[in-house]
């Protein structure tokens, strides 16, 4: 290839990372930009992998190791792409670039366990709280403390923040309030976009008593409860008296496949839960899990997986659909109201906790692309097919082995972007 | 070779505070007369870098020893050229995990220091594998998958040879009415584009097209595959056969033998399926290719247990790939006596007592019935369209495809399961229960359809010939499909440089398809790319070592060309291996399997390795401080070991961890130095193995269980205790799992008198 070129992926999750190393282990230059101080994206919050029941940091670890030793990757957290312009061959991109307000050595949460400061953990999603400096978790890259500006602004004059940065001082971590966001421009030859997925706000479920039932949860709530560095360390408890979980209830399609949220199915929720039930029963071999489901949808070779989960005679499936939810007061048990679809009766049943299977939303239904020639259809999924490249759930629903096929073609896509030009 | 190792011991991330540092560089400058030792804190700061470049130059330092935080953080700091670089872990696996300014914790750390002293020590000078090499890729299969492999490849610059069985290019694609190709709005059918793309094909010019041909064989390695190509005819039924029963015969073998790693071949028993002809004797092309994408497509399922449907008896009972072709011609008219159809009922799932009534299909058959019922409902206005399934599998925007078919009052949907079809008065009548419209239903329509499964091509039939000594097949995963079993990594086949894409790996609809051959020609070009630079592909990318044989020590024992998990080895005549540098993915699985001991890279060797067992000092065994070595996989348990560092996990102290490649990784002569050096026990920490492996090299943690099984011997010669071996999975978010087992093994330990070797 005559002369290195340089492709800018967007975007720091399990797509973005993977066509930013089959990129660059293909011959280009890459400037990778992730949003949040560390790269994973929402796989890094997963606890496991269907169908294989893997844990997802396995193969960031691999992929993390392929970013350490490959010169021709430059890695900035904490960015953000403002402005895209130019064309396929000769694109010019604005990178804003927040502090982290931390500088250290590579150090670790416990370096930091002294300060005074808590926040919410948003690697949690909320469920419990973090230091305002912090590792964002173990398998973190770049493994580096981060530091919450504005929680730590609010107390800096305090003797306490000033005992704590003298401490930290000392271990070599150097806290900097004063640091400000940079801006810098970058020369591309190609734009890879993969900002992924939110899920979606389960608050917009109305009846689906998520916020104002105690124990109603969604499913990446239910990931990180599972996990073992989660906020309750593995331990499947209920949020409202932290009892063990005995009787789990799953509601598919909670915004999916429903006009008046996402019409399109987001084609994982029903492995998704499949592979929860089988946290809960290993965690507890007492429990029961009950999964709503209007279509069970086990595409392709992950039929193997469900009728593996559905041998297990304690994860029972009901093809109903669930359209109420409520707690009892006292005993915050969540009570679920529905139609069992064959039978045509009426579901009422009580469950410890409820787990709301809500879907994938596009980024880029909220946040479009700030560069030119992309288009997108009725939900915010990237269908333009040239000039800036979409890769993973950009583009479509998709489980983790097509977002990586998916962003290994883009990284081709790129690829051609570089040649003859 | 000898080196001049400079050390460098950081003080910083409280290493200065726990350990007695000017003990640990006695230790490097008195025991091994290292020419610089320097204690300092954060080595990877710019101005402690500069001293290790000065001292690079002034010194003639040759290796760069960094004692300090673990080596998967700053390695970019690190990077000398021309000089090895290795790395002691002194904060993770030391301070992090053990009380401070311990003697404990001082022994531990000095034999770090001895050991990767040792280690860096062992570094030989060897050139990277460079040959001449292709970048031309060979695509098989020229359906939809196949030939947009080769417009992207060719897009991108590279020249492509496309072989397709048939006369003509594109596959299935032709015989299809109209497509869903999942644009917006999603819910329109439109004309297959395949004639768009067997012109794009015609028109490059960095495409030639082997029409009517097939692969006869593929012999060589990534970078220089030779390929014999072949016009299509009998011979190939010849080969099919061959093969089919070459495996069959393997797989009995196998069965017989037991675990794996226990498939030695009997006398006699050909370790190659025949080939039928002789390429000197007929009329074939040679070309040479660096990599491959097999795109061989699939064949329609013959529907299974469907006789109470009426398939094979009745003759309106048809599959939907008869459908498509009956779609194709216009009007849809009923097989038995020509009459435009009018009403069809489509049948999803044949029935409940079959397991899994569509193995290969599920992926799109809801899409093809509704898609079908479509082409009824636009043919004819009239037209009545049925579909019974089990779980309607619409994913991502087909779901609105499928509420435009449910807003459509000629076409009922319906959850249901077929009991039995019929002859009736006017047509068919289909008796369905457990519907949406009651418990048993009856319809009566003119055609009943029955979904088939999509059987990967590769498997039962010859297709790519592979002259390799594990066979000429891609192995395949737990499935039976021809596709990587990581979930992370999909393309990573277990023979290098040949990705599959489209239907070979599972059913797929068109626009998965293209999506996944553009991926797969991204890897076909990235292999050629590093295998032309002397470079390993996945999950090492980038690491110049290969393996060397010392074959004049070769007792052919053949352990190293079966255990590969990648078939890197042929065989010579003579039964020595025959090694193909660019076939091989680094994980020195065969470096553990050798008894002679002599397949080495050139930074990991047998010795390499031995020596690190042997440079640990071993009190005596009044001391009361037992020893243990512990062999980890680098990939997922250093991490943990890491983990279990940043979390402050504390365990015994009387362990010493040697990273290897894989845990298979593992030379039984290691064990062997341990015991005889003293060592009390030894521990391997490995990947979880299985149906479900983690393993990066497929099945390396479980031949080194395997190898474990076979230690015996060596244990009762040396007349010690067999539980002074264990074996550990772990998976690579357990670290809290971490101190448990080491404590434990080393509790274990303990009710053993210590091994008498100590001191010989």
């Amino acid at each position: 290839m005559a002369g290195q070129k340089t492709v800018l992926v967007v975007g720091g999750g399990i797509s973005g990372i993977t066509a930013a190393v089959e990129a660059a282990e293909a011959g280009c230059k890459v400037i990778l930009v992730e949003r949040l101080p560390y790269l994973g994206g929402r796989v890094a919050q997963l606890n496991k992998y269907f169908p294989k029941l893997c844990p997802p940091t396995c193969g960031l670890e691999i992929n993390f190791r392929r970013i350490r030793r490959n010169p021709d990757i430059t890695v900035y957290t904490l960015a953000e792409v403002e402005r895209i312009a130019g064309k396929p061959g000769a694109y010019t991109a604005s990178i804003k670039i927040s502090p982290r307000y931390v500088e250290d050595h590579t150090a670790t949460s416990k370096c930091v366990e002294d300060c005074p400061v808590e926040i919410p953990n948003d690697f949690n999603y909320g469920m419990d709280k973090t230091k305002a400096v912090s590792l964002p978790y173990e398998m973190a890259y770049p493994m580096n403390l981060v530091a919450n500006g504005d929680a730590l602004n609010k107390v800096k004059d305090t003797p306490g923040f000033k005992s704590f940065v003298e401490s930290c001082t000392k271990k070599g971590i150097r806290i900097d309030l004063e640091a400000k966001a940079e801006t810098i421009d970058v020369e591309v030859d190609s734009v890879v976009w993969a900002t992924g997925w939110r899920p979606y706000d389960a608050t917009k479920l109305e009846k689906l008593g998520f916020g104002t039932c105690a124990n109603v949860i969604t499913n990446v709530m239910m990931e990180r409860l599972a996990a073992a560095n989660g906020p309750t360390r593995g331990e499947i408890v209920r949020p409202s008296d932290g009892k063990k979980v005995n009787n789990l209830a799953f509601v598919q399609c909670a915004g999916s496949r429903d006009r008046n949220h996402l019409p399109y199915c987001s084609s994982i929720c029903c492995l998704a839960s499949l592979k929860q039930a089988t946290y809960l029963r290993d965690y507890n071999p007492e429990a029961q899990a009950q999964i709503f489901y209007i279509d069970l949808r086990a595409h392709g070779r992950f039929e193997f997986f469900f009728d593996r989960v559905t041998k297990d005679d304690k994860i029972i499936l009901t093809k109903g659909k669930i359209v109420n939810v409520t707690e009892d007061p006292v005993t915050k048990d969540v009570i679920l109201e529905g139609e069992d679809i064959l039978s045509g009766q009426k579901i009422r049943r009580t469950f410890d906790m409820a787990v709301l299977a809500t879907g994938m939303q596009p980024n880029t239904s909220v946040e479009k692309i700030p560069g030119p020639g992309v288009t997108y259809d009725d939900f915010g999924f990237v269908v333009s097919a040239t000039g800036i490249h979409g890769a993973g759930v950009t583009k479509r629903p998709m489980d983790v082995g097509t977002c990586l096929q998916d962003a290994t073609g883009a990284a081709l896509k790129a690829l051609q972007d570089t040649v003859g030009r | 070779m000898d080196h001049k190792i400079g050390v460098y011991i950081d003080t910083g991330y409280g290493i200065g505070e726990a350990l007695d540092i000017e003990a640990l560089c006695t230790v490097a400058t008195g025991e091994f007369s290292v020419p610089v030792c320097r204690a300092e804190s954060y080595w990877n700061e710019p101005d402690k870098l500069a001293i290790i470049r000065n001292d690079i130059a002034g010194e003639g330092l040759t290796a760069v020893l960094i004692a300090g935080p673990s080596p998967r953080v700053h390695q970019d700091a690190f990077k000398f050229d021309g000089t090895i670089v290795e790395r002691a872990n002194l904060r993770e696996h030391v301070v992090w995990c053990q009380p401070p300014n311990h003697e404990d914790t001082q022994m531990l750390a000095e034999d770090y220091i001895r050991m990767w002293i040792v280690k860096t020590s062992k570094y030989e000078d060897r050139p990277p594998f460079m040959e001449e090499t292709s970048k031309d890729i060979l695509v098989i299969g020229g359906g939809m998958t196949g030939m947009t492999a080769a417009l992207e490849a060719a897009a991108a610059g590279y020249q492509v040879y496309l072989v397709e069985k048939e006369p003509q290019l594109g596959g299935w694609a032709n015989k299809y009415a109209k497509v869903f190709t999942g644009k917006p709005p999603y819910t329109e059918l439109t004309d297959s584009p395949v004639q768009e793309k067997i012109a794009a094909v015609n028109k490059s010019d960095k495409i030639k097209v082997f029409a009517g041909h097939r692969v006869f064989r593929i012999s060589g390695a990534p970078g220089m595959f030779d390929v014999i190509v072949r016009a299509d005819g009998p011979w190939i039924e010849k080969l099919d056969t061959a093969q089919n029963e070459w495996l069959a015969a393997k797989k009995a073998r196998e069965a017989a033998g037991g675990a794996a790693g226990e498939k030695k071949e009997a006398e006699g028993e050909p370790t190659e399926p025949e080939v039928p002809d002789d390429p000197s004797e007929f009329a074939h092309e040679v070309v040479r290719v660096g990599s491959v994408v097999l795109a061989a497509g699939w064949r329609p399922e013959e529907p299974q247990n469907a006789e109470h449907l009426g398939y094979g008896t009745l003759p309106d009972v048809i599959t939907n790939v008869q459908l498509e072709e009956l779609a194709a011609k216009g009007k849809i008219t009923r097989p038995s006596d020509g009459k435009e159809v009018s009403s069809i009922a489509f049948i999803e799932c044949m029935g409940p007592e079959v397991e899994h009534p569509l193995l290969y299909g599920s992926n799109v058959s809801s899409l093809v019935a509704l898609k079908q019922a479509q082409y009824l409902r636009k043919s004819n206005p009239d037209g009545k369209a049925f579909v019974f399934y089990n779980n309607m599998r619409t994913p991502g925007q087909y779901e609105v495809f499928y509420q435009a078919m449910q807003d459509d009052p000629g076409v009922f949907l319906s959850k249901g399961i077929p009991t039995g079809v019929a002859s009736a008065a006017s047509g068919l009548a289909v008796d369905v229960k457990d519907t949406l419209l009651g418990e048993q239903l009856r319809v009566n329509v003119d055609l009943v359809v029955l979904s088939t499964g999509m059987v990967p091509v590769t498997k039962d039939a010859a297709v790519l010939n592979l002259k390799y000594r594990q066979g000429p097949f891609l192995p395949e995963n737990p499935y039976g499909f021809n596709d990587s079993h990581f979930i992370c990594f999909p393309y990573e086949t277990q023979r290098t440089g040949i990705y599959t894409a489209g239907c070979v790996r599972q059913p797929m609809d068109f626009q998965s398809c293209e999506t996944d051959a553009t991926g797969a020609a991204l890897k076909a070009i990235q292999c050629m790319e590093l295998v032309a630079q002397g470079k390993a592909v996945h999950p090492r990318a980038g690491d110049e070592s290969f393996p060397e044989i010392f074959v004049t020590r070769c007792t052919q024992c053949k352990r190293c060309t079966e255990e590969c998990p990648f078939g890197a080895y042929d065989e010579q005549p003579n039964g020595t291996p025959m090694p193909n540098p660019t076939r091989c993915r680094r994980c020195a699985i065969c470096m553990g399997s050798c008894p002679e001991r002599i397949i080495s890279f050139r930074d990991h060797s047998v010795d390499m390795i031995g020596s690190m067992v042997k440079a640990m000092s071993v009190p005596d065994e009044y001391a009361e401080k037992p020893r243990v070595v512990v062999f980890i996989c680098e990939n997922d348990a250093y991490p943990v070991l890491d983990m279990a560092g940043m979390h402050r996990l504390q365990y015994s102290a009387f362990v010493r961890f040697i990273p290897l490649r894989c845990l298979g990784n593992i030379n039984m002569v290691w064990i062997a130095d341990a015991l005889s050096k003293g060592i009390d026990g030894i521990m391997l920490i490995g990947c979880k193995y299985g149906d479900d492996y983690q393993c990066h090299f497929v099945k390396g943690s479980e031949l080194a269980e395997y190898r474990m099984g076979k230690i015996s011997e060596t244990l009762q010669r040396l007349v010690l205790e067999s539980d002074r071996i264990n074996v550990q999975q772990l998976a690579i978010d357990e670290y809290y799992k971490l101190p448990g087992i080491i404590n434990d093994f080393i509790e274990l330990l303990s009710g053993f008198d210590p091994n008498p070797y100590k001191g010989f």
